[in-house]
């Protein structure tokens, strides 16, 4: 089987300072690959460049072109709309979906009326999550996705992610928790950019020559 | 992009949207500038064009920071950035949007402040006219501006430096042709001049700003 995503000897940096360097790695259908590290490893820098918001420095991506759906730290919610709203402009916007399923796998059916501005942090990040669903995009890249869930949505979460990669998804997240999803583990701590191999130096030289 | 415009048109018209601040600007400024050069309706029919004009860039200028600003801090640009529509399209919808929550009510409402200012009869047609075909041109040139301060903190003031010198060419020929309608004089040159400026604005600009809006994703 053919893997959905590879990574192949990647550099990336943020704010211009190297801070991943020789990330390789395959995705294949089905399975979920947990990145773990302390803060400042690279975590979001890595998923950031894997979801094409910016260039890697060095080495190619495969498979990523328009089938990832990213969800950071934010959630992208407007305050002033619905639940309801919220979910169906994304779903539009990936070409107009029902909303009916995400709703009900993240338990926001009775909260689909209010405006996004009443919610709590972890009924706003559910909405955010729920998002992911309406892509109908097979691979999740997803940061820190459960930042300010409780237990109960935790594990609406995991059953999520578990019913995507039985649906031949698979996802990359970058997470603390366990979340009790058959995953394989990359720490990125193995992979730290040492110091500018000459690269910088080399652009540097390049745009001022 | 539909869903995108539509978005923002809704966005606007609720609560804290900003829709009527620009027109409640153009109102005020307008308002007061009879204040400040005395009544005499002479006058007023001199400065009129320009000071109507200078009211509609002003009021436009005013909502710019938030046509991405927003957008930007709850994470909707970086999502959208990786959505299955072109950044150029995305940012053409927001401009147009912008357009429609500002520049447009104050096409409308310059010819019932036109009468504030004692702006000669002949000049109306020709005041509607050269706003119609100038302020996308002022949402385009904008957007391009606030493209190219996402993401800074607080870049409204650095947005209006960067912007109103761009402004100048819209606001010579707009004023221009109602000052030459006012006073009976041919006017098509300037107006052909004002909507060559928009029709570039509205092609070429979405290009620049996405790309500044990708930079400034990075």
């Amino acid at each position: 089987m053919d893997a959905l995503l590879t990574l192949d000897d990647i550099a990336c940096a943020r704010a211009g300072m190297p801070v991943l360097a020789g990330v390789t790695l395959a995705l294949m259908p089905g399975k979920a690959l947990i990145l773990r590290g302390p803060n400042g490893s690279g975590k979001t820098t890595l998923l950031r460049t894997i979801a094409g918001l910016q260039p890697a420095l060095h080495g190619r991506i495969a498979g990523g072109e328009d089938r990832i759906a990213y969800a950071g730290h934010a959630d992208g919610i407007k305050h002033t709309l619905s639940v309801a709203e919220n979910l169906e402009f994304w779903a539009g916007v990936y070409g107009g979906g029902s909303i009916d399923a995400a709703l009900e796998a993240f338990d926001l059916i009775a909260l689909q009326g209010r405006a996004a501005q009443s919610l709590s942090a972890g009924q706003k990040r559910r909405l955010g999550l729920a998002r992911l669903m309406v892509t109908g995009r097979p691979i999740w890249a997803l940061d820190e996705p459960t930042v300010s869930l409780d237990a109960a949505s935790v594990a609406l979460f995991a059953k999520a992610v578990r019913g995507h990669l039985a649906g031949g998804g698979a996802a990359i997240m970058a997470t603390h928790i366990d979340l009790g999803i058959e995953a394989d583990v990359l720490d990125l701590s193995g992979y730290r950019a040492g110091a500018p191999d000459g690269a910088f130096d080399r652009a540097f030289d390049e745009a001022f020559s | 992009m539909i869903r995108l415009f539509a978005r923002d048109l809704r966005l606007a018209v609720r609560a804290g949207g900003g829709f009527g601040l620009g027109l409640a600007f153009f109102l005020i400024v307008t308002v007061l500038v009879p204040f400040g050069v005395g009544p005499q309706s002479a006058t007023l029919a001199v400065i009129a064009p320009g000071i109507l004009w200078l009211g509609a860039l002003l009021a436009c200028l005013l909502s710019l920071d938030r046509i991405f600003a927003l957008d930007y801090e709850d994470g909707s640009l970086d999502l959208l950035a990786t959505a299955p529509v072109p950044m150029e399209g995305v940012v053409a919808a927001k401009a147009l949007a912008h357009w429609i929550t500002t520049g447009l009510p104050l096409v409308i409402a310059a010819p019932i402040l036109g009468v504030l200012l004692n702006l000669p009869s002949g000049g109306y047609l020709w005041l509607i006219a050269s706003l119609a075909l100038g302020t996308p041109a002022l949402s385009f040139i904008g957007t391009f501006g606030a493209a190219l301060t996402v993401g800074l903190k607080r870049g409204g003031l650095l947005l209006s430096l960067l912007v109103l010198p761009l402004y100048i060419p819209t606001l010579i020929f707009g004023a221009e042709v109602v000052r030459r309608g006012a006073t009976g004089m041919e006017a098509a040159t300037p107006l052909a001049m004002l909507a060559g400026i928009t029709l570039a604005s509205v092609a070429l600009l979405p290009f620049a700003s996405a790309a500044a809006i990708r930079m400034n994703l990075r």
